[in-house]
């Protein structure tokens, strides 16, 4: 099972510069452990000493925000594509 | 009763229209809530209103004072033509990656227009404000992030309108920017209209406006409260795009683009409850119109072309 992670900018210097990597798990807690043995320090970023996601980090699968249908324990599909984005100000 | 005083009298009171053309069923409708029919043509109007007269009433607007605000630019414009009324003075703060329109309107309406730097978005824009507003005490920051008359604007306002409008409302879809209107809303909603689906369609905006130098700089307006959504959905540039020619050319709306956005949501939960076999009635916030995005080519030019060009704007 194979799925796709889109990485931002910011988090890049974790996957030696690459935008799309891709990653193992049927949980998004279980992805970011089969990322962070490929891209070392790369799931720090996203996931607190605590085992929450970082305030200023938002996670969506296929779109939908990773908040509002389980945080980390979200369930994952093959094929399915995850999106890491900083929390920035939305437009007014 | 169509006559009204002057211009800032017909705030409010919008329209809500269906969109039987794009409603999946006759069980299933569609309905948006005209936000461009307000004064200055967005929905800020009504926050721009709420939150100069909460500062005059606890006494830190006074005569002659100067307004400063960070601003993608419809809160600007909206704050500008009142400030102008009112005789105030008002110092936008915008990223330099918005629409010329925005810029002229300001402009037109007296402000004095302060650009931060592309990158970062609104994020640029908000540290600017924040550190002019430190070296100046003089001005008066309204700060829509964190404003609770923004989310009051709406509680009052709009909620109650669309419930009247809308007794039947099973889902509400806004845009996700200061968070006010689903905050304001959605709790209107929910104290009333028990089981009612509230969700965010937030727009996912080219790599630029992401650019921060670290993930410290990054933000969560304070009158964001997580509880009042259901769902958050992220809607890219090209989906906003395509559903705001899919409402003109189907529907003969001319709305700006983060309705796109919100209608993409809002057409995903359309085509879930056809699924499921469920009756929806689904209520969606037109922010503003789209004569503030013609310059953009997002109307006229080939798909790619446009999405080209609004990449590293902040385009809602």
């Amino acid at each position: 099972m194979s799925v796709e992670v889109r990485v931002p900018t910011i988090l890049r210097t974790h996957t030696g510069g690459q935008k799309l990597v891709s990653g193992e798990g049927d949980t998004l807690a279980k992805l970011f452990d089969s990322l962070d043995a490929q891209h070392a320090g790369l799931k720090g970023r996203i996931v607190t000493d605590e085992g929450t996601l970082h305030r200023f980090v938002n996670v969506y699968i296929n779109d939908e925000d990773v908040r509002f249908i389980g945080g980390l324990d979200a369930a994952l599909a093959d094929g399915d594509q995850v999106t890491i984005l900083p929390a920035v100000a939305g437009g007014m | 009763m169509a006559r009204f005083t002057d211009i800032t009298a017909t705030l409010g009171d919008t329209p809500l229209v269906g969109l039987p053309r794009l409603s999946p069923s006759p069980d299933i409708r569609l309905w948006v809530k005209l936000e461009g029919a307000n004064p200055t043509g967005s929905v800020k109007d009504r926050v721009a209103a709420k939150m100069i007269e909460a500062a005059e009433d606890d006494g830190l607007l006074k005569p002659g004072a100067t307004i400063l605000e960070p601003t993608s630019g419809n809160t600007g414009i909206a704050v500008a033509m009142l400030a102008r009324r009112k005789g105030y003075k008002l110092i936008a703060v915008m990223p330099e990656n918005t629409s010329l329109e925005r810029r002229q309107l300001l402009t037109a309406f007296g402000a004095e227009i302060v650009f931060s730097p592309a990158a970062g978005g609104s994020n640029a824009a908000v540290a600017k404000a924040r550190l002019m507003a430190a070296e100046r005490p003089d001005l008066v920051m309204l700060n829509q992030y964190a404003n609770p008359a923004n989310a009051a604007a709406h509680y009052e306002g709009t909620g109650p309108e669309l419930l009247r409008d809308l007794p039947e409302i099973t889902h509400f879809v806004a845009g996700l920017g200061t968070t006010a209107t689903l905050m304001g809303v959605g709790r209107y909603l929910r104290e009333r209209a028990p089981g009612v689906q509230v969700v965010a369609a937030e727009p996912r905006y080219g790599e630029l406006v992401y650019g921060l130098r670290n993930l410290d700089e990054g933000f969560v307006p304070e009158l964001y409260d997580e509880k009042v959504l259901d769902r958050r959905l992220s809607v890219g540039t090209e989906d906003a795009l395509r559903r705001t020619r899919e409402i003109l050319s189907e529907e003969g709306l001319f709305v700006g683009l983060s309705t796109g956005a919100v209608l993409h949501a809002g057409l995903a939960l359309a085509r879930e409850a056809a699924k499921a076999g469920s009756t929806a009635d689904i209520a969606m916030l037109v922010a503003d119109g789209g004569w503030k995005y013609l310059s953009t080519g997002a109307y006229s030019d080939g798909l790619d072309d446009a999405a080209n060009a609004l990449d590293g704007q902040v385009w809602a």
